[in-house]
């Protein structure tokens, strides 16, 4: 009897946590959906307020895409060989740089801003377009692909492949083509989810780094959220879950790799 | 080509790349922050400029305050999730990590919707007491915007650590007379000490450099993350803004690098 309480009572603590984490996303779900909030449910649904969305923020929606696949494959482009360097080097050396690299994960986002445009101000072209998202974007997101890699090659002991290769004579472009990346697709793979979810609500950077013309969907969604009734901003934030949750589920699917690389967000 | 040569070639882009936008731009703004008009002071300024002082105590006390009910309630549901079986858990689990995505502006967002004019709060309240409880833009909701983001990340290294606990004290515990409250006062809660100060610091560091979800509610409160904004901004004191993201950079990282030495994960990423 004594059990069933202390289990029924920590069921019901566990369900209001999560209540209180998934009604409001639930609501404005709802929201952006229904006629007129205010009246509620009554009011019928209508997708009024996506077309809005369509129509306001299109090029924001884009532009968001354009970036996190331009970080995807930037990040991939660096990262991958730069795990393979790390992995290889080993030693203090490495060391150092992993830890240099995955500063921009413990500092906040809006120092980092901050430095950037301290320091590109006076580069006006880079500085105007979107270019310049992409760099802070880059930055934020290449340790999840360097160390999501770098799992996958203790995993693998991804030294012995290498080592076998070579004995048959490949040469190390070779071998990393050939040998290396392909057996690391499952690390590849999770830090490119990462990377792809990352960049898509990446607010604290691209807030300080955005102008005008170069708007991201999370900075369009702080406009809506500020001067947008509610039934926009929600159906504004409908789109944004309909992009990342997808993503969330193969991210879910690709779990153990996930913790085996200790990348979590 | 030699393996040596083409490691060192694998690491050149990561090289270019991170001193380009990263470090040589964190340079820049150390040397910034000291340069404008008081010189070094700037970076005393955070202690001795009164204003700037409440601000920090405020946005310490606000990040504290969650760290503290995060950890609380991330510990009771991950012992909970972790020790039982049931129906439906794998669906609570995910409900509970599901918002880890969610950028910082979109936490605040969820608690528009909670406590805002046209929220949940103030509806039930209005019903209930007849009154309207409207408070998304007071501390309060702030506070409550940094739980949102906070106990995801507190329950999964909690239940991670929950995981790795040994059975068998806490059956030597119970075989030797220990009742469940004792059970849990001397033998599990000290095995997760490691998951508190680890999970605690990176609810800690993420509170403290929140800019999204201050961005959305903190119209009128001063946290540390508003303050360098306006401060960049409208009042376009830059060598202060600077010195004071210098200042809440080295903090975050400072916290995050003992949690790491408890064994903890320094990703505190956005909120």
């Amino acid at each position: 009897m004594r059990d069933r309480l202390i289990f029924a009572g920590q069921l019901l603590f566990t369900l209001l946590v999560a209540a209180f984490l998934i009604v409001p996303a639930a609501l404005s779900m709802l929201a952006g959906v229904t006629a007129n909030y205010f009246r509620g449910i009554s009011s019928g649904f209508t997708l009024q307020w996506i077309v809005q969305v369509w129509d306001l923020y299109a090029d924001t929606i884009g532009r968001s895409f354009l970036i996190a696949g331009a970080t995807l494959v930037v990040t991939l482009l660096i990262g991958i060989p730069a795990a393979y360097g790390l992995y290889v080097r080993g030693g203090r050396l490495a060391r150092a740089i992993e830890e240099i690299i995955t500063l921009p994960l413990a500092i906040p986002g809006l120092a980092i801003a901050l430095a950037l445009l301290l320091t590109y101000n006076g580069f006006s072209d880079f500085r105007r377009s979107w270019l310049f998202i992409l760099a802070g974007h880059v930055v934020f997101t290449l340790p999840f692909m360097v160390r999501s890699v770098m799992a996958i090659f203790s995993a693998i002991d991804v030294k012995t492949l290498d080592e076998s290769a070579s004995s048959l004579g490949a040469s190390p472009l070779r071998r990393f083509l050939d040998v290396i990346v392909p057996n690391a697709r499952p690390g590849i793979l999770a830090g490119s989810l990462m990377v792809v979810t990352l960049s898509l609500g990446e607010f604290n950077l691209t807030w300080m780094l955005h102008t005008p013309l170069t708007k991201t969907l999370p900075v369009g969604l702080a406009d809506s959220y500020a001067s947008m009734r509610l039934e926009v901003a929600s159906a504004y934030t409908l789109v944004f879950f309909c992009m990342i949750i997808p993503l969330l589920i193969a991210m879910q699917m690709f779990a153990t790799w996930g913790e085996a690389s200790g990348v979590r967000k | 080509m030699r393996l040596k040569t083409f490691v060192w070639l694998c690491l050149l882009p990561l090289a270019v790349v991170v001193l380009a936008f990263f470090v040589l731009p964190m340079v820049r703004l150390m040397i910034v922050g000291g340069s404008g008009p008081q010189g070094l002071a700037a970076y005393a300024a955070i202690l001795t400029e009164p204003r700037y002082r409440a601000t920090l105590i405020n946005t310490v006390v606000l990040a504290a305050g969650t760290t503290i009910v995060a950890l609380v309630v991330a510990t009771v549901a991950g012992l909970f999730l972790q020790r039982t079986r049931f129906l439906g858990r794998s669906v609570l689990v995910a409900m509970l990590t599901f918002p880890l995505a969610f950028p910082g502006v979109v936490v605040g967002f969820m608690i528009i919707l909670l406590a805002g004019r046209q929220g949940l709060i103030g509806d039930l309240t209005l019903r209930v007491l007849g009154e309207k409880v409207v408070f998304a833009y007071t501390i309060q909701g702030l506070f409550l915007g940094y739980l949102y983001f906070s106990i995801p990340r507190v329950i999964l290294t909690i239940m991670a650590a929950v995981e790795k606990l040994d059975p068998s004290l806490e059956e030597a515990a119970r075989a030797l007379g220990a009742g469940p409250w004792a059970v849990h006062r001397d033998v599990i809660l000290p095995a997760l000490g490691p998951a508190f100060v680890a999970s605690g610091a990176i609810a800690f560091a993420t509170a403290m450099g929140a800019f999204g979800t201050a961005f959305t509610l903190a119209t009128n409160i001063d946290v540390l993350p508003m303050l360098i904004y306006t401060e960049f901004t409208l009042s376009a004191n830059i060598a202060i803004s600077a010195a004071l993201s210098v200042g809440l950079g080295l903090v975050a990282w400072a916290v995050l690098a003992l949690a790491r030495s408890f064994g903890g994960n320094s990703v505190a990423a956005a909120g």
